[in-house]
């Protein structure tokens, strides 16, 4: 299959991952207004997470989607507890927090390290999804396409949650205007609990999904972190549709990037960034500046 | 206040000695270490503690001076020309960073800092016609100022402690200044010192230059130090590390970086050598004093000092007041 | 010619007209009030000729000069002073401290990073004087945060008169003060000579009227009623705006 359409592929492919890992982030920023720096360390915690239950623990030996599920769930609980323990330490304090979540990372990076070693983990890829697919020219690995679909599957999810559940819209209300949210009678330090634990989740879902393609590694949290970063910055602060046009846009400039100049990989992937928070520093879709 | 002078003589005392009653030239390292990046924690505490500026991408500036001395050096050129071209492209860099970061405040600028940091990052990892990638560039030699070799252990301590003498000095000079006195200002209500005449932006931007001459500095002691640079030193871990020092040691305060240098290299040095978590140590000691004790270990501990003080004082004048 | 002269200031949030072709024209030495109902966009239009807000039309005058495209930072060099509604002063510091930041700001010494801040024995000294005037010099050197509501108004308004302002714009003085408080700082704005001309925005009207000697009526960002403060007090444009009928 030609390079261009190989390329394309993964793209689109590490589009959706992208979009797994950034939608709970731009959640966190929308309404708490605070980068969750923790984000990467969660996406690699729920990656190890996962990598074990799938390999098997404590005699059991998990199927992947399980493992998936699980791992989320672990890791949702984890950042709930993050929230309500720490974070709500410092009410209305956001530089104070965003150090926490820094502090955070370093803790749960270093109990990974401990946990599960130095060495890289490859996650087998779950047998349903083997193979290939082919149509015409265009050849793609089964499990690439089943991640662009879990990417489209989970946006949905998430818009109907923010669009047409009460708690999106009490979501909703807290990203647009916290105060007002409260003085509506809105409980917005639980919804903050809420809004935390998911984003982790969705993290660490996005963490053990990527598993199969990336791996599990020492310093993926390094590696994934500022791509969330650049993603909700260009798409827009506490927008769905953002992240999401975001992560393909990213996914499309990483790829490229490191096949055509690899030199300068990192500055392209970070440039569109820097350019939006100097000119528009809400993002494409934003509706707020940070 | 005796006792803060005390405390200040005997602490000058026991830098001055330091070869002499530490246990080996392992530690005289350590403390070498603990006062260059001493000097970076002053760089970046003008910004943090008295700008009130939040810069996640500090150490890209600091590995650009360690690049720019080893990349002068590979060239060819000799170390005094070297260190004043490091210190230039180091000024340089700081200048395009200012400019770019400081079109925000607060969480803004934390993120604007940290994306310049990873693009630094970046472009030292992958540029590696320049940088020679993760293999890094090695620095053979060290400078000899006026004849005196710096390749003991002892001779770099004691030529660091004079630069972070002046380093010291330097902050103090500018925090009692007016220009100090105008960023402090600007840290605390900056819509009103807009309103008083006062050009924020440019104070800003001055206390960037001055903060990025502190950080160019600390690079070059960096270099000659280890004798090698790579991307790792610029990662945003470093620079998470070096806002830890600032914080724990006290940000907005002269003694803090000292303090705080000296808890995180006495762990990543010292302590790692019997604890093997000392980077999960270091995440709980951050998360600890933001939440437990956010003015830093320095103010904090005065504060706690004065309330054991006064307990012991106010138990002294009941047990006095006794009924027979 | 005026001392602050403003013509067709308009300015609008969205399809929110906050100003409305506004005119003023306060002459030297002049007490002028401006006076109106929450929301008629009183402290907007404070912002406005101050400079932290940019007008979509109109012009500002300082004494003949067109200030309206200079930046805020340079009005109070011009001689335009301001204080706030709510004080946002700087609470770790001392009240000396904080006059002489207000002193610093006119003075080409705030760029040197060398000399000793509190070695500067004119600055020093202006601050003081500035503090006398306002009946806080005993207590100079107290932490802002350690002093009354009251006081701090004080320290405000020494902030203000220490830039030798042409021009003082006060954005509701009396606001939470007490009798007594309000009794102080009315006399100490009544004892400041005519070479500052002023206008103040309040809405505690016994004192506020008993300062005014012409008053404009604001409403919905519009000039309803302006003139003198007996023709203002009668007009029943003035009853209608605050009454409703």
């Amino acid at each position: 299959m030609s390079f261009w359409l190989l390329l394309t592929v993964n793209s689109i492919t590490f589009g959706g991952l992208l979009f797994l890992l950034s939608a709970g982030f731009s959640l966190i920023f929308g309404l708490m207004r605070i980068p969750n720096l923790t984000h990467g360390s969660l996406f690699m915690l729920g990656a190890y997470f996962g990598a074990t239950l799938v390999g098997g623990y404590l005699g059991m030996s998990f199927d992947f989607w399980i493992a998936a599920l699980l791992a989320a769930l672990l890791v949702a609980a984890f950042g709930a507890l993050l929230e309500r323990f720490l974070l709500r330490q410092l009410p209305g304090q956001q530089l104070a927090q965003v150090l926490v979540t820094l502090g955070v990372s370093f803790i749960v990076a270093d109990f990974c390290l401990m946990t599960w070693g130095g060495d890289p983990i490859n996650v087998a890829t779950p047998d349903a999804l083997i193979g290939f697919l082919r149509f015409d020219a265009l050849v793609v690995p089964k499990y690439r396409l089943a991640v662009i679909i879990i990417a489209i599957v989970v946006a949905i999810a998430l818009w109907l949650l923010l669009e047409r559940t009460r708690l999106g819209a009490m979501i909703r209300a807290g990203v647009d205007d916290p105060d007002m949210a409260r003085v509506v009678g809105i409980r917005v330090s639980w919804l903050f609990t809420i809004v935390f634990a998911l984003g982790a989740g969705l993290a660490a879902f996005a963490g053990i999904i990527g598993g199969p393609i990336l791996s599990v590694y020492p310093g993926l949290d390094q590696d994934m972190l500022p791509l969330a970063l650049v993603v909700v910055i260009l798409g827009g602060t506490g927008s769905l549709l953002g992240s999401f046009v975001g992560s393909i846009v990213i996914g499309f400039i990483y790829n490229f990037g490191q096949a055509l100049l690899p030199e300068l990989a990192y500055f392209i992937l970070f440039l569109p960034m820097l350019l939006v928070l100097i000119f528009r520093p809400q993002g494409l879709f934003g509706r707020f500046v940070p | 206040m005796s006792a803060r002078l005390i405390a200040c003589a005997l602490g000058i005392v026991a830098l001055i000695t330091v070869p002499y009653w530490t246990p080996g030239i392992y530690y005289v390292n350590v403390a070498s270490q603990i006062l260059f990046y001493a000097i970076f924690a002053l760089g970046l505490n003008v910004l943090v503690g008295y700008a009130g500026l939040v810069s996640l991408g500090h150490a890209g500036l600091f590995g650009i001076a360690a690049y720019a001395v080893s990349y002068a050096l590979q060239s060819g050129l000799g170390h005094p020309v070297a260190i004043i071209v490091a210190v230039v492209v180091g000024l340089g860099a700081m200048a395009l960073y200012a400019m770019l970061s400081l079109r925000a405040t607060g969480i803004g600028f934390i993120m604007i800092t940290l994306a310049l940091g990873e693009i630094i990052w970046g472009l030292a990892y992958r540029w590696i016609s320049v940088t020679n990638g993760d293999n890094g560039i090695n620095v053979h030699t060290r400078p000899e100022p006026f004849g005196f070799s710096l390749d003991s252990a002892n001779a770099f301590y004691y030529t660091t402690l004079v630069v972070f003498a002046l380093a010291v000095a330097a902050v103090a000079v500018f925090v009692r200044s007016p220009l100090g006195a105008a960023l402090a200002g600007t840290r605390d209500q900056a819509r009103r010192m807009n309103a008083l005449g006062y050009h924020v932006w440019a104070i800003r931007f001055w206390a960037c230059m001055f903060s990025g001459l502190l950080t160019a500095v600390s690079g070059i002691l960096f270099v000659y130090y280890t004798q090698f640079i790579s991307p790792q030193t610029l990662a945003l871990t470093s620079s998470a590390e070096v806002l830890l020092m600032v914080i724990s040691g006290g940000a907005g305060t002269l003694l803090g970086p000292l303090i705080g240098s000296a808890l995180v290299v006495i762990v990543k040095s010292v302590v790692s050598g019997y604890i093997e978590r000392w980077n999960m140590l270091l995440g709980i000691i951050f998360v600890a004093i933001v939440i437990l004790m956010p003015e830093g270990l320095v103010p904090g501990s005065v504060r706690l000092w004065r309330l054991c003080w006064r307990k012991a004082m106010r138990l002294r004048a009941a047990k006095t007041e006794t009924p027979p | 010619m005026s001392a602050l002269a403003v013509k067709h200031l308009s300015k609008a949030f969205g399809g929110l007209h906050v100003t409305r072709g506004v005119d003023l024209d306060v002459q030297p030495g002049e007490r002028r009030l401006i006076i109106g109902p929450n929301g008629a966009g009183k402290t907007t239009l404070f912002n406005l000729i101050t400079g932290e807000l940019t007008p979509d039309a109109g012009s500002i005058t300082l004494f003949g000069r067109d200030i309206t495209h200079v930046p805020s930072r340079r009005r109070p060099h011009l001689g335009m002073a301001r204080t706030y509604q709510i004080i946002t002063l700087f609470p770790h510091d001392t009240i000396i401290h904080n006059v002489s930041l207000a002193l610093l700001g006119l003075s080409p010494l705030r760029w040197n990073p060398l000399i000793d801040m509190r070695r500067q024995s004119h600055i020093v000294e202006h601050a003081r004087a500035a503090l006398a005037r306002v009946g806080l010099v005993h207590i100079a050197e107290r932490p802002l945060s350690q002093t009354s509501y009251g006081e701090r108004r004080r320290v405000e308004i020494a902030m203000a008169l220490a830039q030798n302002p042409k021009v003082l714009l006060l954005d509701e003085p009396f606001a939470g003060l007490s009798i007594d408080e309000r009794r102080d700082v009315h006399r100490l704005l009544m004892s400041i000579p005519r070479e500052v001309t002023m206008v103040m925005i309040e809405h505690n009207m016994d004192v506020a009227l008993e300062f005014a000697e012409r008053i404009t009526l604001l409403h919905f960002g519009e000039v309803i009623v302006e003139g003198t403060r007996t023709e203002v007090v009668a007009d029943p444009r003035t009853r209608e705006v605050y009454l409703g009928h």
